[in-house]
């Protein structure tokens, strides 16, 4: 098996291990369009995914793309597809409607600056509402955001699974720092990498009802080819498959949509802390700015300051009770990010006025330094 | 012995929502006899349109179906290729879908040589948005976008597609069904990407918006202004402009996608047991 060249201690980065733990978790078709600074996880893939019975191809622009592995995984493959900034823009579209059709696939955006064509490979981390609310109507999302090589590998096969599991198109967030820079990892043997499949249905084909939800909300799907014949569409759509405009079966879709994440949301939030349980003041951060928010905590400990971190490694649906907790035993947190307060807002909201949120912002095109973070700790 | 198509429709959904006198369930109709005379069983087949009249098509028959975003079918259906190389993946879409906002994805499918069948049901008008003019509609026709006469020139699609790398090119208008059917079938045989061109008449909007008459007389102007391959080379330009050249414009034999990926996926397998 090719995979286990690379099963081991690996000094990695970040793009690398996304890719690595695709195959790993099952992926066995990318589409992708070239763009700095996601390149490398299509780079590698053209390469692997032969190699384990997988498929690639180069698309001719991302829209392209993210239809292509939309139309895979109604063929019953686990598919992903990268991208950074503008291309994560234009995919939007069928983002939408692998959500509205509950397609499960993956999306990696390896975020630069922004707007348009921006710095293109310095770091930001301003998608952070697109990835929630970039398609038009109302769907939920899901969207993970490592902070470290090895958390990449960790929350790539989590978004294959979730994104199987649930039936719902999974964002992974990636910052340009972490996707470029090399770290320990360590790659499992492929029998130790637990990814879910899909829910497939058990009655025969006569009997399917391709939208008709199992008990927790996610109906079953099956192959395109496999004997199983049933109709995909962007229109509202019943349990046949089959376009509605019944205002009772219209609200209800949209409902189930939501409910199947909503209810589920203790099981796919995935977060890390540390020194939070006695902290007075907490920094909540997200991918590699969590990293410099960790340093900076350890050294404000050091000097005697009771500061904690918080970092959700899911941003959507976002962690509002775990913060809201936080905030109420915290006088004040802060939150550094690199864009102009997309998630210091979340923050607030979450927070329910139970404590102080300030914001901390970069946007030149640099990371943020844990002495900022700590300045602010400390109360400059 | 070739089936019946009633076996590929799923006929509690009819009558369809086309317009009295839209030529779209004539291509329909020679769609499902194509698939009918191949024998083909519906679990083996896979449909797959965009957004527009053309579109709604899938909906009405019982293969594997999807109904996609607006112009990328043919980038769905590159997908559901790939990912099965051993479905019949047929595109059914309109000139607004394939051409204009689908442009890039008719061309380079058709550049990879990708095994697919697009059949491009060409009303030259965006119907469902009530008569807008689209890449197909002929310079200095009239449309709600265009009340002053079109001055843009439109595709002809099929020597783009040739171009462009297809392995089968044809031409057939709903006054024509049964080459147009004849012509869909050997699409769907061909390996690699097959383009079939089905010039139909809107007579609510197109037809209306430039006095054509009803449906009749529309399907009576393509008999008139049709012409074939043999009666075209006889023609000067002059005497070809505005005139619809049908039958079977190109085949061609270069390798199909798919297959040249499955042997890119064995070199890939040498290399890494190596």
């Amino acid at each position: 098996m090719p995979d286990k060249c690379n099963t081991g201690v690996r000094l990695l980065q970040g793009n690398e291990s996304c890719a690595e733990a695709a195959l790993l978790a099952g992926v066995r078709f990318f589409a992708g369009y070239p763009i700095t600074p996601s390149t490398e996880i299509a780079e590698i893939l053209s390469e692997r995914l032969p190699q384990v019975g997988g498929k690639f191809i180069q698309m001719e622009d991302e829209i392209a793309s993210m239809a292509a592995i939309v139309g895979a995984s109604l063929a019953g493959l686990k598919v992903m597809t990268a991208t950074s900034g503008p291309g994560f823009s234009l995919k939007q579209e069928n983002i939408g409607f692998a959500s509205f059709t509950e397609v499960p696939c993956v999306v990696v955006n390896v975020q630069r600056t922004g707007p348009s064509t921006g710095l293109p490979t310095s770091p930001a981390q301003g998608d952070l509402q697109q990835a929630r609310w970039g398609t038009h109507g109302d769907h939920p999302i899901v969207a993970l955001y490592p902070s470290s090589v090895s958390e990449t590998f960790d929350l790539t096969v989590k978004a294959v699974s979730i994104s199987e599991r649930l039936r719902v198109p999974v964002i992974l967030l990636m910052d340009e720092v972490i996707a470029h820079m090399r770290e320990r990892v360590v790659i499992p043997c492929a029998s130790d990498v637990v990814a879910e499949n899909r829910p497939r249905p058990q009655m025969p084909p006569a009997e399917y009802l391709p939208y008709l939800a199992d008990p927790d909300g996610v109906p079953p799907m099956a192959d395109f080819g496999s004997g199983y014949r049933w109709h995909v569409t962007g229109l509202y759509h019943d349990e046949t498959g089959f376009p509605t405009s019944s205002p009772a079966k219209v609200d209800y879709l949209i409902r189930r949509l939501h409910a199947k994440v909503e209810s589920r949301v203790k099981e796919i939030t995935f977060t890390a802390s540390e020194f939070i349980d006695d902290a007075k003041t907490a920094v909540v951060a997200c991918g590699f700015t969590a990293r410099s928010a960790r340093c900076a905590v350890r050294v404000a400990r050091e000097r005697g300051i009771k500061a904690g971190i918080f970092q959700p490694k899911t941003i959507w649906p976002f962690p509002d009770a775990l913060i809201e907790d936080i905030a109420s035993r915290v006088d004040r947190i802060i939150v550094p990010e690199m864009n102009m307060g997309q998630l210091v807002r979340e923050v607030q909201r979450a927070s329910n006025g139970k404590c102080e949120v300030v914001g901390y912002s970069r946007v030149d095109g640099e990371p943020i330094a844990p002495e900022e973070i700590l300045a602010r700790i400390e109360g400059v | 012995m070739a089936r019946e198509i009633d076996g590929y429709l799923r006929s509690r959904f009819l009558p369809h929502i086309w317009c009295p006198g839209c030529g779209h369930g004539i291509i329909l109709n020679a769609v499902l006899r194509a698939i009918a005379r191949l024998d083909l069983d519906n679990d083996d087949v896979c449909v797959v349109s965009g957004i527009g009249c053309a579109s709604r098509a899938p909906g009405y028959i019982d293969f594997n179906t999807v109904h996609t975003t607006h112009g990328r079918a043919i980038a769905f259906a590159t997908g559901i290729k790939i990912a099965k190389p051993d479905l019949h993946v047929i595109v059914l879409t309109g000139d607004g879908d394939a051409s204009a906002i689908g442009g890039n994805h008719l061309i380079h499918a058709a550049r990879r040589n990708m095994g697919i069948t697009v059949v491009c049901m060409n009303n030259s008008i965006y119907g469902m948005t009530s008569g807008q003019y689209s890449p197909m509609t002929p310079s200095g026709r009239y449309a709600t976008t265009a009340p002053y006469g079109n001055i843009e020139r439109n595709f002809d699609l099929c020597e783009l597609v040739r171009a462009c790398g297809a392995n089968y090119v044809a031409r057939a208008t709903t006054a024509h069904a049964r080459q147009l059917s004849t012509y869909i079938e050997h699409a769907i045989e061909t390996p690699g990407f097959a383009f079939v061109e089905a010039p139909t008449q809107c007579p609510t909007y197109f037809g209306r918006k430039n006095k054509m008459g009803g449906p009749v007389e529309m399907i009576e102007w393509f008999k008139k202004n049709s012409v074939t391959m043999a009666a075209a080379a006889k023609l000067d330009p002059a005497e070809l402009a505005g005139k619809i050249v049908i039958g079977e414009l190109y085949r061609g034999n270069a390798p199909e996608y798919t297959e040249l990926y499955a042997k890119v996926m064995e070199r890939a397998k040498e290399a890494a047991g190596k």
